[in-house]
């Protein structure tokens, strides 16, 4: 496979024009609610794709050892790995999604904002470098270090695959609604082009290509987020307080924008919230991946702090995006659905939703084309976290359960390289197949789930086994699944699951998230099913504790760049 | 697997070493003494926000905007700041020390 990457660029090519069919075969139920096809945008988007195409076309001929496929060589420098890493951070969700959230209801975005931003220095202080001393390719590599291969691979690869498929599912099927809004193509065609185009990059470019794909993709949304930003602030003379002055009296809800709102419904689902944010960006697969691909702990530190800084910055961006599309749109009848007499709900009646607020401003400050821009960096950024996604859930399945549970170590390269390239065509396909069985749910729970699950398996597997002394594998492996069981079925019997999606009168968990619960459950499963275990095998591996440890903290012994 | 070490191992001799004590004592010390801090603001605003709503919609001078807002981009800023001071510092100071136990220790 990876010998021929002609017939790959032939298949993109081929699929590329499926899609151009799509188009052109301009559906009527498809079309969105006020333009037709968004020429600009499809020929922008158009320029992305040839040029990820060539990005990926290069990375596959530099690919050809598992270090190369898996961690780009270890040769990405730290300021590109925080760029890739900001990359993976700014989905489309947390563009337009929180923008939307500051355009509803004003402070209370800034609340998300805020809570998705300080897991970062977490993971700065207490996991990146140690991540990198001890791992090569997983965060599996570190949790399995001195503990018991086979069960603790199969239980982070299990924490990673689920992570990845609820995370894919929210972003497959919101890729599909908002490329059939904006581009005016139909729901399935867009899933197809979203998971065609991700297999080529993975399968095919590995690492490298996302990496690139993912810096490429961060430098376009944030240099276009910077120019709408801009754009608001200089109506208002460059003064924030002028421009929520303005939003202040533009707003349905007057003053109470600048202050807490509904949102906030009860303290525990706040808190509980507040600790899955934190805690699962530190247990994301896919951002634990990216620590591999610097070459040391040093690059790692500095990766951690260019992505928090281009992260906080880009919240700042939404926030303020979000007060202009206050400013700019609500006055403004062309972006709503108009009712009798021309009147319209300012919260409720915008075309294609609030999530579309940072879109219609886009059109308001620079017109149709830049429009076409920011609507082909939406569909890049889906593009690029999805990829992202993949190669995590491929390095889950080919480097923890097939080499090391499978093959129990006795594997060549090549074969586990060309086994991860299998695993993402499957897990494109899976996902494909997942986004259009679930077009018409409700899938806003998905992402939520996601970084509980992360929170509650990952994470703690991965920092008691670093940090705990006592850890042995059964408390590890008890602890883990209890906390992603209890993480599922409390969002499973949570509102959103229960009575939203199965339709049953009451949840039988009140909260809307069940992190506060399900971490403390997978921290005490950790400690009490290690301190109770009396094997022979449990005192080796508190032995072992102390190399981990000066390793760890010193990295040395560590793998240095992966140089083949 | 075989886990029994000889008595001369190199990772006893580095946990021996009196630099590697005080670099972990000075780093660890420093990485959770910053996290309590970022946890602490953290919990904090999420505590004024589910609990002190009128505090936050406090007016700051003449203008509309919030005493929250200014906290909650505080908060932004602090976040940065601080895994900037930890790099300056890990990268710094604690590599310095990592490297003399490097070439103290040779493997």
């Amino acid at each position: 496979m990876p010998r021929t990457p002609k017939a790959w660029l032939l298949l993109a090519a081929v699929l590329l024009a499926s899609a151009g069919t799509a188009w052109a075969a301009d559906s009527p139920a498809a079309a969105p609610p006020r333009a037709g096809l968004n020429w600009p945008a499809i020929v922008m988007f158009f320029v992305f794709v040839l040029a990820t195409l060539g990005i990926t076309y290069r990375a596959a001929r530099q690919t050809k050892s598992a270090a190369d496929f898996y961690a780009a060589g270890g040769g990405i420098t730290g300021f590109q790995n925080g760029l890739a890493i900001a990359g993976d951070y700014m989905s489309a969700a947390s563009f337009l999604g929180i923008s939307g959230l500051v355009f509803a209801s004003g402070f209370d975005g800034l609340i998300y904002s805020i809570g998705f931003l300080v897991g970062w220095p977490i993971i700065m202080f207490l996991i990146a470098e140690r991540l990198r001393n001890l791992g090569k390719f997983t965060f599996s590599d570190v949790a399995s270090f001195r503990l018991a291969q086979t069960p603790i691979r199969i239980l982070s690869a299990t924490g990673t695959l689920v992570v990845v498929a609820f995370y894919l599912i929210a972003q497959m099927v919101g890729a599909g609604k908002l490329i059939e809004l904006l581009f005016g193509m139909q729901y399935l065609y867009a899933v197809v082009v979203v998971g065609a185009l991700m297999i080529v990059y993975v399968a095919f470019g590995g690492m490298k290509a996302t990496t690139w794909v993912q810096i490429t993709k961060a430098c376009l949304l944030l240099g276009g987020a910077t120019f709408m930003a801009l754009a608001v602030l200089w109506r208002y003379g460059f003064s924030p307080e002028a421009m929520f002055a303005d939003a202040v009296a533009t707003h349905p809800r007057g003053q109470s924008i600048m202050a807490p709102g509904n949102f906030v419904s009860d303290p525990v689902s706040t808190i509980s919230l507040g600790l899955a944010l934190m805690f699962g960006t530190a247990g994301l697969p896919h951002i634990l991946m990216r620590f591999f691909t610097v070459s040391d702990a040093k690059a790692a530190r500095k990766s951690v702090f260019y992505a928090t800084g281009l992260i906080g910055y880009f919240y700042i961006l939404t926030f303020i995006i979000g007060f202009g599309a206050i400013t700019f749109l609500m006055n403004d009848p062309t972006y709503f659905r108009l009712g009798d007499g021309g009147a319209y709900n300012r919260l409720t009646d915008m075309f294609g939703g609030t999530n579309m607020a940072a879109v219609h401003l886009s059109n308001a400050v620079g017109g149709s084309l830049f429009m076409g821009f920011i609507s082909a960096v939406a569909f890049a950024t889906i593009l690029a976290v999805v990829a992202g996604l993949t190669l995590a859930g491929a390095s889950a399945v080919s480097h923890d359960l097939y080499a090391s549970v499978i093959a129990r170590g006795r594997v060549d390269e090549n074969r586990e390289v060309r086994i991860s390239k299998i695993s993402a065509i499957a897990i494109g396909i899976v996902a494909i197949i997942l986004g259009y069985i679930f077009e018409n749910q409700n899938v806003a729970f998905m992402v939520g789930l996601a970084f509980s699950v992360a929170a509650s398996c990952n994470f703690p597997v991965l920092l008691m086994s670093v940090f705990w002394k006592g850890t042995t594998t059964r408390g590890a492996l008890f602890g883990g699944f209890l906390g992603l069981a209890s993480a599922v079925l409390m969002v499973v019997l949570s509102r959103a699951v229960w009575v939203s999606t199965l339709g049953f009168a009451a949840p039988l968990f009140p909260y809307d998230n069940p992190a506060l619960f399900s971490m403390t459950i997978a921290f005490a499963g950790i400690c009490v099913f290690s301190k109770t275990d009396r094997s022979e095998r449990a005192r080796r591996e508190q032995d072992a504790f102390e190399a981990q440890y000066v390793r760890s903290e010193t990295g040395i012994g560590a793998s240095g760049v992966h140089a083949h | 697997m075989d886990r029994s070490y000889p008595i001369e191992e190199p990772h006893k001799r580095i946990l021996a070493n009196p630099k590697f004590q005080e670099l972990v004592r000075r780093r660890s010390g420093f990485a959770w003494i910053l996290s309590a801090v970022m946890l602490g603001i953290y919990c904090g605003f999420i505590l004024l926000v589910a609990f002190a709503k009128d505090l936050m919609a406090y007016r700051v001078g003449e203008g509309v905007t919030s005493l929250g807002i200014f906290l909650g981009l505080g908060i932004i800023a602090t976040a940065f700041i601080l895994t900037g001071i930890y790099v300056v510092r890990a990268n710094g100071r604690f590599d310095e020390l990592t490297r003399s136990l490097q070439d103290e220790v040779p493997l």
